[in-house]
């Protein structure tokens, strides 16, 4: 099956989404809530790509025979930069100091799109810690809701640890317990590595890898996919 | 030795099979026994499941009417939509807060009341209203509110309330409502006589496929705004595989400003649910779901025993009519206060005991649905449509309406108007003739179709009510010349901000910062620059967002910017160079002043 991808035609199976199909093909399209082969979430929209006219989450839209999808354009660009300036903004973010800088997917996409600095006001939300757990940390600061522990801890761990509570601007995550302590979380589960911020944190190991010498810090997120190493998602 | 509440928790669950899928009627019932779904509870039901916790949780928390922590025993829920605004909220809020000794979100000491407020309760023709536990109770003024708190404090028992009742079958003894039904003009599809099984028996006289012909040949569109061609639908689900197939009626209008299905759920439930039935009967399905908005838990006894009533004389069950092989029934889904539930994927998560968060399409519902399986989802009206289409003819409904859009439309128009109610008229009418039947005062702008759809100024009066022009599910709302447009774009904002489900981006970051832009211009420290920004924002919200509500919500803020651009201009200045427009020196240093004891000097 085909469809064409900002003028080029490009070969897909059937059933695949244009996420992948692009991917297979050295396009990265940008992406934070999905996550390997995980039933994708469709919540973050960085992935927004014009699909006949449309914009569909490229991570959910399944490849039709002939359509046309619109990637990088100056419009989409502009929408998906201003995703990533309200998820910044929604929570507390200081990269600066943050353990996970080089390594973490928003800050990553951030430099890709080349924010310097923030286009809307901070939200600046009191948002808790949960350090209870011997092995783990949960910062909520940091957590932009892409659900990828959720399904990981679902699908992945056979647990059941984390869930969405409230809704709207209100709408947080939550652990299956008093706090993580009280849950069945074990450090080794894959769910921990899965967080694509600073929300989701092994204790002991912060700067095993110095800064400078992380992932991010030394090409931008989506270079293994354009060079054709298959992706990190 | 188990608690009550062990006990009383593992009841309910067992009363619905401690089955998962069943979790609305669980935490809903859970919440009616005990006031509240407690951190035990949730353990309980989850237990009792074959669940987590959490997940309990998160439907818990989602729905305006759950609470974790304990309510009073009465919690009065006053509609704070702007109609109520405009006839007075704010002293009948004031009057009752007063009289209770509580601000807005409290409960009183004893624990006996909470007072709250709550979005559009299906009220407008009778605002300021509110919700008593499941009782309403309609055009309260400051005096009445008073009245209402003192009595409840002698009794706690919202059904003493009711001193009156209202006209139809408000008056009927399982409804025993104040409402009025305020119906104004009757037309033919809606308001003529209806006989049950008369229009069932006609379709049951033709096989299924010639069913589906006729609505197709109808060219009958959903009712409920989108207009999805209803023919079609009922065809794909026909032919989707599925070992069973499904029924839903979103009897969930939780549009600002729309009424017209409280009207039809009380008046022409028979209607309805024979449309339902037919449905099922042409789509192949054996089950139907009502998806009632908690809103309207008063008509849920009524509705049961129409339910009851049309199983007793063979229109629901097995066999209907002595038709070998048909078998037909229907469950009702209560709603607890989610406005994005009246999306149909949302709706059908709730149906499913979990979130209302929508879900991705594709898949459409047609193909999977409700528990996977293909479903068609159509509203009150719409079905009502069905079961006059089948006994009038397609022919005869086609001919009504305009050219793309048949038939007639049940309006709800309420404002500044002097005959607030509900409208059957046919479909092309112009917003002067709905203006001039409403008697409306002055009018200055409509809102057609809720704050989702759009705002309109005297420029479009005489367009028409359409899909393809003024599109409406049936709310017309009426303001005078003396409403300020962006006053009502900014309280629909709080609204969209406050029913947002939350799972993307645009909708549940955007809207806020799009409520900030606002509310900045509003207040008079807005810069020319801020009308591009909203506009752009707004642009962005509609297009990146997921579901229908963050493609809508923006609607209002556009509709004030377009339809009266020079109440914008007139707000905004160009700021002076080196200062920040919001930033207000004077006040900001009014706590130093105080500290220090002296006025500060400054240019
Ligand atoms: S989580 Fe990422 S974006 Fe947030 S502070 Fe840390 S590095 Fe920056
Ligand atoms: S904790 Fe991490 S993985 Fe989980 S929702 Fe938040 S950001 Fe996503
Ligand atoms: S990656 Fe597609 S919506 Fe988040």
């Amino acid at each position: 099956m085909q469809f064409v991808l900002d003028g080029k035609t490009i070969t897909a199976t059937p059933g695949q989404t244009i996420l992948k199909a692009a991917e297979a093909a050295g396009v990265y399209i940008p992406r934070l809530c999905a996550y390997k082969d995980l039933i994708p979430h469709g919540s973050c929209r960085v992935c927004s790509v014009r699909v006949n006219g449309r914009i569909q989450a490229a991570c959910v839209q399944t490849v039709s025979s002939g359509a046309i999808v619109e990637h990088d354009t100056e419009e989409l660009r502009e929408f998906r930069r201003d995703v990533i300036d309200l998820l910044f903004v929604e929570g507390n973010h200081y990269c600066m100091f943050c353990e996970k800088s080089g390594l973490c997917e928003l800050q990553a996409l951030a430099y890709r799109f080349g924010i310097t600095a923030p286009k809307y006001p901070l939200l600046n939300p009191k948002r808790d810690i949960d350090m209870s757990h011997p092995d783990v940390y949960l910062d909520h600061n940091r957590c932009i809701l892409c659900g990828r522990c959720v399904r990981v801890s679902q699908d992945l761990d056979h647990k059941n640890v984390f869930q969405f509570v409230n809704r709207g601007l209100e709408k947080r995550l939550q652990v299956n317990g008093e706090a993580l302590a009280a849950t069945d979380l074990r450090v080794t589960d894959e769910v921990v590595a899965s967080c694509p911020v600073g929300a989701l944190m092994k204790k002991r190991v912060g700067y095993a890898v110095p800064v400078g010498d992380r992932p991010f810090d030394a090409q931008p997120i989506g270079a293994d996919i354009e060079s054709g190493k298959g992706g990190v998602a | 030795m188990k608690s009550s509440t062990a006990t009383g928790v593992e009841d309910v669950c067992r009363k619905f099979g401690n089955d998962r899928t069943r979790m609305m009627d669980i935490v809903i019932a859970v919440q009616r026994r005990f006031g509240c779904v407690s951190t035990e509870a949730m353990e309980l039901i989850a237990r009792a499941c074959g669940t987590q916790r959490v997940e309990v949780e998160s439907v818990v928390t989602f729905y305006a009417f759950l609470s974790v922590k304990p309510q009073g025993r009465v919690v009065i829920r006053l509609c704070n939509d702007i109609i109520d605004w405009m006839k007075g909220y704010q002293d009948v809020a004031d009057a009752m807060a007063k009289e209770l000794g509580v601000t807005m979100g409290e409960t009183t000491a004893d624990g006996a009341i909470t007072l709250t407020h709550t979005a559009c309760i299906g009220m407008s023709d009778q605002a300021p209203a509110a919700l008593v536990n499941d009782v309403v109770v309609t055009q309260l003024t400051p005096e009445r509110a008073r009245e209402v708190v003192r009595d409840l404090r002698r009794h706690l028992d919202p059904s003493q309330l009711v001193t009156m009742v209202g006209d139809g079958h408000n008056a009927h003894p399982l409804v025993r409502s104040m409402v009025r039904n305020n119906i104004r003009h009757r037309g033919p599809v809606h308001f003529a006589e209806f006989e049950s099984g008369s229009a069932l028996r006609r379709a049951l006289a033709r096989p299924p496929e010639a069913v589906v012909k006729d609505i197709k040949d109808s060219r009958l569109r959903g009712r409920g705004g989108a207009g999805f061609p209803a023919g079609v639908k009922w065809e794909l689900a026909r032919h989707a595989p599925g070992e069973r197939r499904w029924v839903v009626c979103n009897a969930d209008e939780g549009e600002p400003g729309t009424f017209k299905d409280r009207v039809l759920l009380t008046e022409r439930a028979h209607q309805m649910v024979e449309g339902m039935t037919i449905a099922g009967y042409a789509i192949g399905s054996d089950a139907g779901i009502i998806y009632l908005r908690g809103e309207y838990r008063y008509l849920l006894a009524y509705l049961e025993a129409v339910l009851d009533e049309r199983r007793r004389a063979g229109l629901l069950g097995r066999d209907i009519l002595d038709t070998p092989g048909f078998h037909f029934d229907i469950r009702i889904q209560l709603g607890a206060g989610a406005y994005i539930c009246g999306e149909e994927t949302a709706l059908i998560s709730s149906c499913e005991g979990l979130r209302g968060d929508p879900k991705n399409r594709p898949p459409f519902p047609v193909e999977k649905g409700y528990l996977d399986l293909p479903t068609i989802v159509n509203n009150v009206e719409t079905y009502c449509c069905v079961s006059r289409i089948l006994l009038q003819g397609a022919a005869w409904f086609a001919a009504m309406g305009t050219a793309r859009t048949t038939g007639t439309k049940v309006l709800s128009i309420a404002g500044d108007c002097r005959k607030p109610g509900v409208y059957e008229v046919p479909f092309g009418i112009t917003p002067d003739e709905l203006l001039e039947m409403a008697e409306a005062d002055n009018p200055g702008a409509m809102l057609i179709g809720g704050p989702c759809r759009q705002m309109i100024g005297p420029g479009r009066f005489s367009g028409r009510i359409c899909y393809d022009d003024l599109a409406t599910g049936g709310a017309i709302m009426i303001f005078n010349r003396a409403r300020n447009q962006l006053e009502i774009a900014e309280h629909y904002l709080d609204f969209f901000i406050e029913e947002s489900c939350g799972h993307c981006t645009p909708c549940r970051v955007g809207l806020i910062q799009l409520k900030r832009l606002v509310h900045k211009v509003v207040h008079g420290a807005g810069e020319p620059a801020d009308l591009q920004a909203m506009r752009d924002l707004s642009r962005f919200i509609a297009q990146m967002s997921r579901c229908g509500l963050g493609q809508t919500a923006p609607n209002p803020v556009l509709g004030a910017l377009d339809g009266f651009p020079a109440l914008y201009e007139g707000l905004v200045a160009e700021r002076k160079p080196g200062l920040l427009s919001t930033f207000d020196l004077a006040s900001a240093v009014v706590d130093a002043e105080r500290r220090v004891g002296r006025q500060s000097q400054y240019v």
